[in-house]
């Protein structure tokens, strides 16, 4: 299979609320500020819209939106499942759609009051109890006390430090790089911030060997994508920047958190088969990444995404994020926005926008030249990534 | 697996304790007739209707009550409890079954009390000048049941009121006595049954593909799904070769594995956990994982490779857990 995206769609427009800790607002009137701003910044607005893409865990519905904005008419709306691995996903819909004519302008959007209202840390018996396949799933982890995000990764941790011989400083590199650049970007929740190694190790047991700052912030906001054609998005207000590789993935014996059954249960298999075809479609390497926006609700995935994705060989992440690999201005820049560890959770979507504005030249945290920007979505579930380019 | 049969059979074995003393005191019929303190009387008629908000004039107004139905002043139904209250220092008699009930559970540990619902049938009005009496009788104890309250026994009594032969009112009255629960509370008891804390589990779904395997559990068997040589976990509806002919059955895993993996939770909360705790994922013998917690464990001593035997979980009639303890 040769096929992919191609090129022949871009994100135009880029939007965001401010990031909190407690908006004051509904859900619905933070994806109409989000939207309307990423409208504004493609230079567009609403009456241009014809499609709207979200995550099945929104709780805006794309006919609120719609009516909230006076968006008239729409001709494609989709969703798309398994939490946070939807974030690069929504992306990839509204390219498809625009490529194959079924929408001119789709914008993709993920708002929510997480911290202040429902939070996805806590244990939800919604979620263990859900009459579907996945409740099902869940009632072999759940009732036994595997109850919240961080414990279905710290049991996956656990066997990477085991196979490979890291250490939760391993782990703390990757805190500790997020929060140096969210130190820098005046839009991060941790501006001003910044922790140590030292401040990693002494933070408490969430579930260990998880500490509490392996486990990114619970946030609330709202970010917006406005997707169009590449040849559209030139004419527009801003730099397009092109998708040049979206996909999606889901590996063997797949479960939501817990692939706990396969062989192999070090490793993030889905991701291999998002990474695969992002190469393929977009025609890029590891090398031509200029900077990586990976996601980071929990530090030991990140490691583990670098290796999926053949940034280095399994169990070798560990000796790949040392010596100031993945600073502003080392070999494969992470996450300049501080991440979602840094930054804000916004379910991934943040790190789709600080994509773009680094492929602008625009970030707080700039990678001088970046040309070629890597972005995957939420991990340990069925995911998803994008290569995003300048024209 | 002979542990988890033996905890029921002695769990059972103190609830037969107290179902026989219940049949006992239901046997004993009705307790004597407990007289009022007072005649039903117009002081404590006009308090009563005052603090409820009760202006008809029947229960206070002579003339008004004259020219009603009553033809003359009558009490409040709904009064009927309040003649026989026994005051600040007053107790039941030793006859009373709800009396005898109660000291059975509190010392069987069911010490808390809960009233639950009562309801009241009044065959006539009583008027001030009448002097009713109270006889009641034990109608039935179920239990134990699991409740958001803790474990406990739904004990339910009838009371009648008399006027001298004249039965004038009845109530049914239900209280839950349970055990309250303990923060502390190491998770076994002295009798070696585990009990889970006192908030209840998030419930499995559970399926037509799965139903075997939660069955399995509450009979002490950990269950893995088999299609002809194949063993399969978590089950499911399909056998690896996608033969839809096929039917699974299961096998009994022996419970002997090691660990594969495991996380010690400490944050936040999860009903029916004491923090902190171990869950492991277990690579059984059989060569399938199976998910649980590790009991009785220093989270210092876990490690991968760890020797575990299964156990079982007991959490109520409905639900037991697949767990695991160290294998000496």
């Amino acid at each position: 299979m040769t096929g992919g995206i191609g090129g022949e769609a871009a994100i135009a427009g880029i939007g965001a609320t401010e990031f909190s800790k407690d908006s004051g607002r509904t859900e619905l009137r933070l994806a109409t500020e989000c939207v309307s701003a990423a409208l504004a910044d493609a230079g567009l607005s609403a009456s241009d819209v014809d499609g709207l893409v979200t995550f099945t865990m929104d709780g805006n519905a794309e006919i609120a939106l719609a009516r909230e904005l006076g968006i008239p008419e729409l001709t494609f709306f989709s969703r798309i499942h398994y939490g946070g691995g939807a974030a690069a996903a929504t992306v990839q819909q509204a390219a498809m759609a625009v490529a194959t004519g079924m929408a001119d302008v789709v914008v993709a959007y993920r708002a929510f009051n997480e911290r202040s209202g429902s939070r996805f840390g806590q244990v939800s018996s919604s979620v263990a109890q859900q009459a579907n396949t996945s409740g099902v799933d869940n009632g072999y982890h759940y009732p036994a006390g595997l109850a919240t995000p961080a414990a279905t990764v710290a049991m996956v941790a656990q066997r990477y430090l085991h196979d490979y011989g890291a250490s939760s400083e391993d782990f703390g590199r990757i805190a500790v790089t997020a929060r140096a650049r969210a130190a820098t970007n005046p839009h991060a929740w941790f501006h001003g911030k910044p922790i140590t190694l030292a401040d990693h190790q002494a933070s408490r047991w969430v579930a260990e060997p998880l500490h509490l700052l392996d486990c990114c912030q619970e946030s609330d906001g709202g970010v917006a994508l406005v997707v169009t054609s590449a040849e559209r998005a030139r004419d527009l207000r801003r730099p397009p920047a092109v998708i040049a590789g979206a996909a999606q993935g889901s590996g063997p014996d797949q479960y939501v958190m817990t692939s706990y059954y396969r062989d192999d249960l070090a490793g993030l298999p889905e991701m291999g088969v998002v990474g695969r075809q992002l190469w393929r479609q977009s025609g890029r390497t590891t090398s031509d990444v200029d900077v990586a926006v990976l996601y980071d609700h929990f530090t030991p995935y990140v490691l583990m995404q670098l290796e999926e994705l053949g940034f280095c060989g399994r169990g070798e992440a560990k000796d790949f994020v040392a010596d100031g690999r993945l600073d502003l201005d080392g070999q494969l820049p992470l996450n300049p926005h501080g991440g979602q560890l840094g930054e804000a959770y916004i379910h991934g979507m943040n790190g789709i926008a600080e994509a773009v504005r680094q492929l602008r030249g625009t970030a707080a945290n700039q990678v001088a030249g970046a040309e070629t920007a890597l972005v995957t979505a939420g991990t340990g579930v069925p995911t998803s990534g994008l290569v995003l380019t300048v024209p | 697996m002979t542990a988890a049969t033996d905890g029921r059979s002695t769990a059972t074995d103190a609830g037969r304790r107290i179902e026989e003393a219940a049949r006992e005191i239901a046997g004993a019929g009705a307790s004597a007739p407990d007289p009022a303190r007072d005649p039903v009387n117009q002081a404590m008629i006009n308090n009563w209707v005052e603090a409820i908000g009760d202006a008809n004039p029947v229960y206070t107004d002579p003339a008004a009550a004259a020219a009603s139905v009553h033809g003359e002043l009558v009490a409040p139904p709904a009064m009927t409890q309040v003649w026989t209250m026994r005051g600040l220092h007053g107790a039941r008699p030793d006859d009373d079954p709800l009396r005898r009930m109660t000291e059975l559970l509190d010392e069987a540990g069911y010490t808390s009390v809960v009233a639950t619902n009562s309801t009241q049938t009044y065959h006539r009005y009583l008027r001030p000048g009448e002097h009713v009496a109270a006889s009641a009788v034990l109608e039935g104890v179920v239990g134990p049941k699991r409740t958001a309250l803790g474990d406990g026994w739904f004990v339910t009594t009838r009371t009648t009121w008399y006027v001298g032969d004249e039965a004038v009112a009845e109530m049914t009255f239900r209280i839950l006595k349970f055990r309250p629960p303990e923060p502390q509370d190491p998770g076994n008891s002295d009798d070696g049954t585990r009990t889970a804390d006192a908030a209840p589990v998030l419930r499995p779904v559970v399926t037509r593909d799965n139903a075997f395997f939660w069955e399995g559990l509450r009979d002490g068997e950990l269950r893995i799904q088999r299609w002809g040589g194949t063993l399969r976990h978590p089950p499911g509806p399909m056998p690896p070769d996608g033969d839809l002919e096929a039917e699974p059955d299961y096998v009994v895993a022996a419970g002997t594995g090691t660990v594969y993996s495991f996380l010690v939770h400490h944050h936040p909360p999860v009903p029916g956990k004491r923090l902190p705790f171990v869950l492991a994922l277990v690579e059984l013998d059989e060569g399938v994982r199976v998910l649980g917690e590790l009991h009785d464990v220093d989270p210092d001593e876990v490690h991968i490779g760890l020797a575990v035997a299964a156990s079982f979980d007991r959490i109520d009639d409905d639900l037991t857990l697949p767990a695991w303890t160290v294998r000496s």
